[in-house]
């Protein structure tokens, strides 16, 4: 559905900030989250996890659990489909689905699920878990990405490395993605200036709120029902039923309110677990993870190590540019070393370029989804070689990039052709902005970033229906991770002709709606949108049939206004306008309900950009960092409620924070995770934050009858590389390794200094 | 015919070509053909791949025309957080 024209300049209910449809309910406790829910009957459930990071299950002995007053089950990796196989690259990943969320001959992780036991009360359920005996055989284990490619590395699994993988490396590189244009040796040739460097990112946590949790309800029958925090309950349905054997359509899965995701709550953790719990027991049972398990056993994103050549010539233009991207991804393949490296040089028009991702299996959990997974890190490492460029050759760095940017037509390094897009524009914004010249104070250093992402469609289903009174419901099934209930409800306004207040959209479960793609790949504004807005055009053509059959002339002879059937001029008649709910008080003896709806999978999501400005000033005797002051300037196709938006580009900004500056799992010898809670794992609290100024550029996607583009996921790419850049101007030496901690910069400064 | 460009951890499946000549109306009449010219092609195809068409990214649906002159470019399946 193209781009609508017309509507660009004549929104009445887009573009306005209304309050949010969940704030009443959240403001005051009545939400729902994962954990809300109870069942008649409710067991709880406790998981036994491995203490080794990898290590032979020798025997399980769950008598004693068993055996505890209070305990109805014991599940173990035997409970489960034992049909699903183990395959090479991602072939595999519903296997590894399921040895994540239960370890099969091995323990691959400090944390991995070993059994599980349900019991009367939470307090039994973790006694018996302390009650089953685990006798493991302990390997040897690796747990850093270069130590894991290296030839005496121990091997995770052997037989997973896939067909794109060169002969000759380590098993336990699994996958790699190879790409590029030109001749990059020919273009560094050309350049005046040619800088090498390398760089590492540690892996961080999605770091929401809520901890993961689920009630479910499985019978000996086969039928189901589960609630959960997640974002995608399609892909909960789906997933639990195969690793259970069960039919999908007899799994009903309800998303719960959700209390953060950013891309970690996109699949599977303890929803099966807890279904073969029930299954067991014939009780439903409630699992919470604890924050430890949520650090330990749900996917933080991929670490990193990361080599970047770029050249340049004496007036900004980058004649060549290649990285070597190295991805850990945990036990698993998945590390998403083809996002890294095909969003590493996208924001630039280059004639010469190279990338290449590697993804790498190591002793750690299972990498999930974080917001455009794998572009933050190829953004810190392209960015910072640019801006060491510029620094060297005095050049400014935002007409350095304005001079190499990447615009409709332009090649992009991934391989196609740009449309239309709004990079440029971000670029003339933040150049433009009062930030970008105001002065900075002593020991300040300012850093400048851009960032891509790539944006998603996906499989959609939405269903409308009009009330007697002139409101309307819709009904959508992508959980509502960042405001899209406001902005679904803007939409239908929007072409409804209605209040914005008389629409209510609700998170519809799998059993009452067609399929859901997840909420990722910041589709759900775009593609929820864009189904909302066709499920509300049917809906109006309907209404203006009701009326033409009314004034008994042809249905083609009347229009829609402003939440009014009018007759189209005056050949078609004269009536009086006919309001929306006169015609819908009527509708059971007029034709029936009046229900819209519309399932597609969109394919028109459209990239976006960002471009970020950092102030920041370094504590050179200790080392701490403050980011003193943040812009972010970002493309949003069309803002539908742009306070929301302005909401995912400070959240982006904010979780880049914690991101360059503190965040990181740490691991000790023995290969355990050794800062497994908030207080060792530190993400920003809000006195660690500037305000963080936004401004919202509007370069409409042409895929979207309002122009929307994704927003959620973009924020969060240029900020690592922006604050490093900011940082290393104030401390005065190149930080190359995040998290920037106060150690780490003292180590660079202690180094410069000799 | 519909010149289809693949990235370069293709080509060692494709006799080292950047780009393959397929008959092809269709996203999901490319990747048969591609599959159809080139048998190995089957396994990163059936991994996960969007296609590009006229800058347009295609992440899933067979059914989006291409044209003898469509600018196609075979790419990594998407998706996000």
């Amino acid at each position: 559905m193209a781009l609508d024209g017309t509507k660009d300049t004549a929104f009445k209910y887009v573009g306005t900030t209304p309050e949010r449809p969940d704030g009443f309910d959240k403001v005051t406790g009545r939400a729902r989250f994962g954990a809300d829910m109870i069942a008649p009957g409710m067991l709880f459930g406790s998981i036994v996890r491995s203490p080794h990071a990898h290590a032979r299950i020798v025997k399980i002995d769950t008598s004693k659990a068993e055996a505890l007053d209070g305990v109805k089950a014991v599940v173990t990796r035997a409970d489960f489909s034992s049909a699903l196989e183990c395959k090479p690259g991602m072939d595999g990943e519903i296997w590894n689905t399921l040895e994540n969320v239960m370890a099969g001959e091995k323990a691959l992780y400090d944390g991995h699920a070993i059994a599980a036991v349900a019991a009367t009360s939470n307090l039994i359920a973790r006694d018996a878990a302390k009650l089953i005996e685990v006798e493991y055989e302990i390997l040897p284990h690796v747990t850093d990405v270069d130590l894991a490619m290296a030839d005496d590395a121990p091997v995770i699994r052997e037989g997973v490395t896939d067909y794109s993988v060169p002969k000759g490396m380590h098993p336990n590189v699994v996958r790699c993605h190879d790409q590029g244009h030109g001749d990059v040796e020919a273009g560094f040739a050309e350049a005046d200036l040619v800088i090498e460097d390398h760089f590492t990112t540690e892996a961080t946590h999605q770091g929401y709120i809520e901890p993961n949790a689920c009630v479910a309800t499985l019978g000996a029958d086969g039928k189901g029902e589960v609630w959960c925090s997640t974002q995608g309950h399609w892909n909960v349905q789906k997933v639990c039923a195969a690793l259970l054997d069960l039919e999908t359509s007899q799994l009903r899965v309800t998303a719960s309110e959700i209390g953060g995701g950013f891309g970690g709550k996109t699949t599977v953790f303890v929803e099966p677990v807890a279904l073969a719990l029930s299954r067991k027991a014939n009780k439903p049972v409630k699992m919470v993870m604890t924050r430890a398990e949520v650090f330990r056993a749900t996917g933080p994103t991929a670490s990193t190590s990361m080599d970047v050549k770029i050249g340049m010539k004496k007036d900004g233009t980058i004649t060549a540019a290649k990285g070597v991207f190295r991805l850990q991804g945990g036990a698993f393949p998945g590390a998403p070393c083809e996002f890294t490296a095909m969003c590493a040089f996208a924001p630039y028009n280059l004639a010469n370029v190279h990338q290449t991702g590697y993804d790498v299996m190591s002793n750690r959990p299972k990498q999930a989804a974080y917001r455009a997974p794998g572009s933050p890190m190829a953004a810190f490492a392209v960015e910072s070689v640019i801006d060491e460029l510029c620094n060297q050759l005095g050049l400014d760095p935002i007409d350095v990039r304005l001079k190499n940017a990447s615009h409709e037509g332009t090649r992009a390094s991934y391989g196609p052709k740009f449309e239309r897009i709004g990079l440029v524009e971000t670029l003339e914004e933040a150049k433009a902005h009062p930030h970008y010249s105001a002065p900075l104070a002593e020991g300040q250093g300012r850093g400048v970033s851009c960032g891509f992402w790539f944006n998603h469609g996906g499989e959609t289903s939405v269903s409308m229906a009009m009330s007697e009174d002139g409101s309307a419901q819709i009904m959508v099934g992508t959980p509502d991770i960042g405001g899209s209930r406001a902005s679904m409800a803007l939409m239908a306004a929007e072409v409804l002709g209605i209040p914005y207040d008389t629409i209510r959209c609700t998170i519809a479960d799998t059993a009452s709606l067609g399929y859901n793609e997840i909420s990722h790949g910041s589709r759900v504004t775009y593609a929820s949108g864009l189904a909302v807005i066709k499920s509300a055009n049917a809906i109006v053509k309907e209404l203006c049939r009701r009326a033409a059959a009314k004034w008994d002339i042809d249905a083609d002879a009347v229009i829609w206004e402003d939440g009014y059937a009018k007759p189209s001029g005056p050949n078609a008649g004269d009536f009086e306008p006919l309001h929306i709910a006169e015609i819908t008080a009527t509708m059971g003896a007029t034709g029936g309900p009046i229900n819209g709806h519309f399932e597609a999978t969109p394919e028109g999501a459209g990239v976006s950009f960002a471009t970020h400005i950092v102030d920041a000033e370094v504590d050179k005797e200790t080392g701490a960092t403050k980011v003193v002051r943040y812009t972010v300037v970002q493309d949003a196709g069309k803002a539908i409620h742009p306070t929301y938006v302005e909401g995912q580009y400070q959240g982006g900004a904010a979780q880049g924070i914690g991101w360059a500056l503190n965040e990181e799992y740490i691991y000790g010898e023995d290969g355990r995770l050794q800062n497994a809670g908030f207080l060792d794992y530190r993400i920003p609290v809000a006195s660690d934050l500037p305000m963080i100024d936004t401004v919202i550029v509007e370069v409409p996607n042409p895929g979207h009858p309002f122009g929307v583009r994704g927003v959620g996921e973009t924020s969060i790419c240029p900020p690592l590389a922006a604050i490093a850049n900011a940082v290393s101007a104030a401390a005065g030496v190149r930080m190359r390794n995040l998290p920037m901690s106060p150690p780490r910069i003292l180590a660079a400064l202690d180094a410069k200094s000799g | 015919m519909v010149e289809v460009q693949l990235w370069s951890g293709l080509r060692a499946l494709v006799d080292g070509k950047s780009s393959v000549q397929v008959e092809a109306k269709t996203v999901g009449e490319v990747l048969t053909g591609l599959v159809k010219a080139y048998p190995a092609l089957q396994g990163p195809i059936d991994a996960g791949v969007s296609v590009a068409v006229d800058g347009r990214i295609i992440a899933s649906a067979l059914n989006e025309p291409v044209h003898p002159d469509s600018e196609v470019v075979l790419m990594q399946r998407l998706k996000g957080g």
